[in-house]
């Protein structure tokens, strides 16, 4: 007689120190390997889309902040640039080199935490450990120009908020110094460690074919030999000035998608290095007095500057009727903005493109046939982060 | 094809019957097509050699509640060959049926149970619609325009039953929607005096 086939169904997650937020997985286990996963999500959905339609546009930001909260400026930076493309804002160069310093702090930001916790997730706790200590150090860069270490709201159309203080930008440099040398120290724990490869080698390959099909973008298509980055096809603020390298992968797994964002942290910190040389004098925001409140120092002489900062902060700008998508390489891969304006000053529409959420639905496909223990590894290795999927 | 306006021409030129209208703006092309011809338009704008969009980007929809047909679907395509991104959409009543993109883009999968979740939209063909981003057992759909945002329950854990419960929303304070409008362009009920 054959013996009768028993499927095991496992619950994994929402509270799971490896599931990476709220994710609850159904797992269906024949022994050890996974059969089948059905991911859930959901769990941290807070309505973001349906929020910022019933907000000014300057009030819409900080929800920006709340959906990738590891890496806030990124999300925020597709916003601005949606609506000072419908509104054909001309953006001055300081501000654009500003926001491509925050950014490239966020993708590190970003890349930090994941490859850390990707190896807190297969056994090694020391990265974390020395990891967050430079995030600590970065998100004092946020809080000291926007006020705040995570949720910034700095990022507007036709600018930032506010300039850089005094001193920022010479520590920035010292970090982009010394920093380089703790990826070396990360890469002696982790590049070469036997357990790390063991468990990440040959572990969740994803084809380039597959990588096309199931909407990947940013290291997850990198990762596997296609070299896609938007700040590269795509150019928006000062990218195209700026040299930096795009790491492609060449086997699709999760150590090729890891060694892909070590080397975009090398990338990001020339980046920073380059913009923090070139940066130019001048105003951080657009002086157009319809979209950009006026300095501080005006409202108390200028009536002008007082309608118009009253208006801003009550009924807000105005964004002419218009259709657009605009897409930002976030550290996650593509974020984009789908925003329907209406001639009022509240989006009609803004359908937020989240990378996560395409990855993470391809985890039936790239976990099946694999062992249970690497589910937590593919899972690290797909930078999940629940407030951009569940929105 | 390299060129956003030759690009333009060839697809109109080959899918003639097809498109209503399209046009270039901010550096994307805006197709509008008929419901029956989506399944046929995406296939050809993934297989073309000169086209090539062989990337689903995002689906969704928007709500018009006052036009006849109420629901605008969108698709958002990419192609990594030529560098270009094409915006594709089509207006459908509430009771249409979609045809599933499950089998050209398997990505779609999930983006069309967000529509069915969020917008209450039907697809055909589709191996598994559920809501995906709701609670389990949830009623409505969210981002149509006529749900309320503050929604219809709410959730708290009961000390007496000793478990989370589900109640009607209570608001200690009614959602507060100002009307900032200028004033001197005319309130909404002048504007609407005028108008008849």
């Amino acid at each position: 007689m054959a013996k009768e086939k028993k499927t095991l169904n496992l619950n994994f997650g929402p509270q799971h120190p490896a599931a990476h937020g709220v994710l609850r997985l159904i797992l269906q286990l024949d022994g050890e390997v996974v059969e089948k996963a059905d991911p859930h999500i959901g769990l941290l959905h807070r309505g973001t889309e349906k929020l910022i339609e019933n907000k000014t546009y300057i009030q819409a930001v900080p929800y920006f902040d709340r959906l990738d909260y590891v890496a806030p400026m990124n999300q925020e930076h597709a916003f601005a640039i949606a609506i000072e493309k419908i509104l054909k804002i001309e953006v001055p160069a300081r501000a654009k080199y500003i926001r491509v310093i925050f950014c490239e702090i966020g993708r590190i930001l970003s890349h930090i935490l994941n490859v850390t916790t990707q190896a807190m997730d297969v056994g090694a706790l020391t990265p974390t450990l020395w990891g967050f200590e430079e995030r600590e150090k970065l998100m004092g860069f946020y809080e000291r120009v926007s006020g705040s270490r995570l949720h910034a709201n700095y990022f507007r159309a036709g600018g930032v908020h506010k300039d850089i203080p005094t001193g920022l930008d010479s520590d920035i440099g010292e970090f982009c110094e010394k920093f380089p040398k703790i990826i070396d120290d990360l890469e002696t724990l982790l590049t070469d460690n036997r357990i790390f490869k063991q468990r990440n080698v040959d572990i969740g390959i994803v084809s380039k074919q597959d990588a096309l099909d199931y909407s990947f973008s940013g290291v997850m298509l990198r990762g596997s030999g296609v070299a896609w980055d938007l700040r590269r096809s795509q150019p928006y603020d000062c990218y195209d000035d700026l040299e930096f390298k795009i790491p492609v992968g060449k086997n699709g797994d999760c150590y090729d998608r890891y060694l892909c964002r070590i080397e975009e942290m090398r990338e990001s910190v020339k980046i920073i290095k380059q913009c923090l040389k070139n940066i130019p004098k001048g105003p951080i925001k657009t002086e157009d007095g319809k979209i950009s409140p006026p300095p501080k120092k005006e409202l108390k002489q200028s009536m002008e500057a007082l309608i118009h900062h009253f208006k801003l902060f009550t009924e807000g700008y105005r964004v002419e009727k218009d259709e657009i998508y605009t897409a930002v390489e976030a550290p996650k891969g593509e974020f984009g903005v789908y925003l329907i304006s209406d001639g009022s000053s509240k989006p009609y529409k803004c359908k937020i493109r989240a990378p996560g959420f395409t990855h993470l639905q391809a985890m039936d496909y790239l976990i099946k046939g694999h062992m249970l223990a690497d589910v937590p590894a593919v899972l690290g290795s797909m930078d999940i982060v629940f407030g951009e999927v569940d929105r | 094809m390299k060129n956003l306006e030759d690009l333009e021409k060839f697809i109109n030129s080959e899918l003639t019957s097809k498109i209503n209208n399209s046009f270039i703006k901010h550096d994307n092309i805006y197709l509008n097509i008929d419901h029956d011809e989506l399944i046929d338009v995406i296939s050809f704008l993934k297989t073309n050699k000169e086209t090539k969009f062989r990337q689903l980007i995002e689906v969704t929809a928007v709500d018009y509640p006052d036009s006849e047909n109420r629901f605008k679907m969108v698709y958002l395509l990419l192609s990594h060959e030529y560098n270009h991104r094409i915006i594709i959409n089509y207006s459908i009543k509430e009771s249409d049926v979609i045809s599933s993109l499950t089998s050209i883009f398997p990505s779609a999968n999930w983006m069309e149970r967000e529509v069915f979740d969020m917008y209450g939209l039907n697809f055909k063909n589709h191996p598994d619609l559920r809501r995906i981003l709701t609670d389990y057992g949830f009623e409505g759909h969210p981002l149509r325009k006529d749900f309320p945002l503050t929604g219809h329950n709410e959730v708290r854990y009961s000390e007496e039953q000793k478990k989370v419960i589900y109640e009607p929303v209570k608001l200690e304070q009614n959602y507060r929607n100002f009307d900032y409008e200028s004033p001197w362009e005319g309130t909404k009920y002048i504007k609407e005096i005028k108008k008849s």
